[in-house]
């Protein structure tokens, strides 16, 4: 900048002369003049293209906008919550996105939100409930220039529409260890929200969790009937104390339940993100999602080109989910269990999933040496021995 | 675990419950006898919530805060008595109006809140003695401050409104404006410090969920509770202790079911589900008995709940 001031200065005091000046002179000042302005124009452009290049690494080259469409508010401390940080990793690229909460699970309200974002320009749409996917298959057909991600769903076609989710019963199962050790009276308490196969899952995965380190024990569900409601979800986990839990974990979208075991002096496992600022000196750990990674990936295939749908369903090797850092509360033989189970799953050579698993009525649903498909998985529907609590 | 500890942790889980309910009714049964409806009370509750909130994140200190929601509170209670008492708008729509906004006002304020630790929270204070009592003691003695404010509120609202001679005023301004104002009592300024305090009190109720009874700011914490006290007032039929029962027996009915589940007692969604309602309509019919003119709600609501007073009308 410097240097093109000093040469328009140069230019104007050249022009002065110029104006005063007659001849020989006149010439002599012409040409000057002439460097001068070459000089500024050269400047002018070793600017420009700074400025080009500087943008250039700032907004990709191919321009994307993206919209999410979350179901409830991000202030909700959980679902939403861990979304709208993954889209602020995205927005951290230097890529535009929009958000719009709670987006109904009703098919036309969601696709009018859809639109909505469209119309504003975005090109990648982000659908993150399960209730969402009947309206985004139907935008997917009407936009095909658009790129859709479905969350927890799945619905795909060949061009533009896709579905991701993480495999929450990897780091469930570890959190499981962890619950294992801790309970002293072999009684764990779940609150759990609606009897669907996500969180059948996970509770599933968690008492297997439980169950490999310490027989003996028994997992408690109340289910609430609804993903967000502190008092409710606070309620459940103070009744599951009083009828002897000594772990509460959950799958619901506040911190409530964990706040509820804290005020107890009892331990607590946590979902979806790190709650160990709500567990105190009791906390175990948690299992927790980091959407970033994946949102961030997704949009750079875009970028780079080299987009194509697929069903993604990322685990704790590719970090969509982990293990929250440990908490005060955990011992250190549940911790060395963590770790050696982490890398087992980590290396393959253990599989949450993988029989013998029994029944809540001991029956075998998978035999000794065989492996739930994800296809089986996705559609769980019963629970584990070991489990209290019904499914319907 | 023996039954006495389990009724214990019922009775206690019911009454935190019902407090919030509480606390809110008791405001809205002084506004609606001044003859002042508001709706407005999910969205003073949360303003009054967010407010305590944020002034214990900023100073750390629990008494600012609840002040601060008894002022949240009775600002709210000011805005809707200005536009219904002074303006003499619809009060239906000025409550509904004043709950999208207070909800709207609170998230927003509560954004940069969300997922932050409170620095203080209301501690439960036993009361010596009375805290020993078995199962009743725990329950009701071994609570937080407001929980207190909110049992001492029963007796005093009751003798205020039935047994004083401001309440003799409240209630003839509540039941007959026109008739009040010639016997010289200022029907307007009765009806705005009725909101006010309605207002302040179901602030406080807001206050105790979020730094009392919730361990976090989140999201529309009030959860609809504001509603169910609106509710609940036609429930007591303008009786502050019907109030207190009232407010115990949903805490109750909203925690039955988890309890039941907790103890391995399976329920059907269904069913689970249904309770509140249920109970809604039950606890109507028996709280109400006849229907139509001579029903004990024409009776006993205030002559004229839900108008404002016009001096120049003609009555």
């Amino acid at each position: 900048m410097k240097k093109l001031i000093i040469l328009l200065a140069l230019v104007m005091v050249a022009s002065f002369v110029l104006a005063g000046c007659g001849g020989a002179v006149q010439n002599a000042v012409e040409d000057a003049v002439e460097d001068a302005v070459e000089a500024v124009e050269d400047a002018v452009e070793d600017v420009a293209d700074e400025a080009a290049d500087a943008v250039e690494d700032a907004m990709p080259a191919v321009d994307v906008k993206a919209g999410f469409i979350y179901i409830g508010p991000v202030g909700d401390g959980g679902f939403t919550y861990m979304h709208d940080q993954g889209r602020q990793a995205v927005e951290a690229m230097g890529v535009e996105t929009l958000y719009l909460e709670n987006v109904p699970e009703k098919t036309t309200e969601c696709y009018d939100a859809i639109v909505s974002l469209i119309d504003e320009g975005c090109n990648v749409i982000f659908a993150t409930s399960f209730g969402h996917m009947e309206a985004t298959k139907n935008a997917a057909a009407e936009y095909p220039d658009v790129k859709f991600f479905h969350c927890s769903g799945w619905e795909i076609n060949d061009t533009n529409l896709g579905n991701y989710f993480g495999r929450m019963y990897e780091p469930r199962y570890l959190s499981g260890i962890a619950a294992g050790y801790a309970t002293m009276d072999n009684q764990i308490g779940y609150v759990a929200a609606f009897p669907i196969p996500e969180v059948i899952r996970g509770i599933n995965a968690f008492t297997l969790g439980v169950r490999s380190v310490n027989p003996d024990a028994t997992v408690q569900v109340v289910w609430t009937y609804t993903w967000y409601d502190p008092a409710i979800e606070k309620a459940s986990a103070e009744g599951l104390l009083d009828a002897g839990c000594d772990v509460i974990a959950m799958h619901q979208d506040t911190p409530e339940p964990i706040a509820a075991a804290a005020a107890a002096g009892k331990y607590s496992v946590g979902y979806h993100s790190p709650m160990a600022a709500y567990g105190g000196d009791t906390y175990l750990t948690g299992a927790v999602w980091d959407l970033g990674t994946y949102y961030v990936a997704a949009v750079q295939s875009i970028l780079d080109g080299t987009y194509a749908p697929e069903s993604f369903w990322g685990g704790i090797n590719d970090g969509t989910v982990l293990l929250e850092d440990f908490g005060p509360g955990i011992s250190a033989e549940a911790v060395a269990a963590i770790e050696a189970a982490e890398a087992a799953i980590m290396d393959g050579s253990l599989h949450v999933f993988t029989g013998p698993i029994a029944d809540q009525d001991g029956n075998i649903v998978v035999a000794e040496y065989d492996t739930m498909t994800d296809g089986d998985m996705l559609g769980m529907f019963f629970f584990v021995e070991g489990v209290i609590g019904s499914v319907d | 675990m023996g039954w006495v500890e389990v009724t214990t942790g019922f009775l206690s889980a019911t009454i935190a419950m019902g407090t919030v309910l509480l606390l809110a009714c008791i405001g809205e049964i002084l506004t609606e006898k001044s003859g002042v409806l508001n709706l407005g009370l999910e969205g003073m509750m949360i303003v009054g919530a967010v407010f305590a909130f944020i002034v214990v994140q900023t100073t750390g200190n629990l008494v600012l805060a609840i002040a601060a929601s008894l002022l949240a509170g009775a600002l709210m209670g000011l805005i809707h008595a200005f536009i219904t008492v002074t303006l003499k708008a619809s009060q239906v729509v000025s409550g509904l109006a004043l709950t999208i906004f207070g909800v709207g006002l609170a998230n927003f304020l509560g954004q940069n809140y969300v997922g932050t630790v409170r620095v203080a929270s209301l501690q439960a204070i036993p009361i010596p003695l009375l805290s020993e009592i078995p199962i009743i003691g725990e329950a009701l003695f071994n609570q937080s401050i407001l929980v207190y404010v909110s049992i001492l509120l029963v007796p005093i609202s009751w003798i205020l409104i039935y047994r004083t001679r401001a309440g003799l005023k409240l209630r003839a301004v509540g039941e007959n404006p026109s008739s009040a104002d010639s016997l010289g009592i200022n029907v307007f300024a009765t009806r705005y410090i009725y909101t006010l305090i309605g207002g302040a009190l179901t602030g406080l109720a807001g206050a105790y969920l979020s730094i009392g009874f919730n361990s976090s700011w989140m999201d529309s914490i009030t959860g609809g509770q504001g509603w169910i006290a609106v509710a609940l007032v036609i429930f007591a039929t303008w009786n502050p202790i019907k109030a207190m029962l009232g407010s115990y027996l949903f805490g109750f009915i909203l925690i039955l079911g988890l309890r039941l589940q907790a103890f391995g007692i399976e329920i059907p969604e269904m069913l689970f589900t249904m309770l509140p309602y249920i109970f809604t309509i039950v606890v109507l019919i028996f709280s109400t008995g006849k229907f139509g003119k001579n029903s004990k709600i024409k009776q006993r609501e205030p002559g004229s709940l839900g108008t404002p007073y016009d001096r120049e009308a003609r009555h």
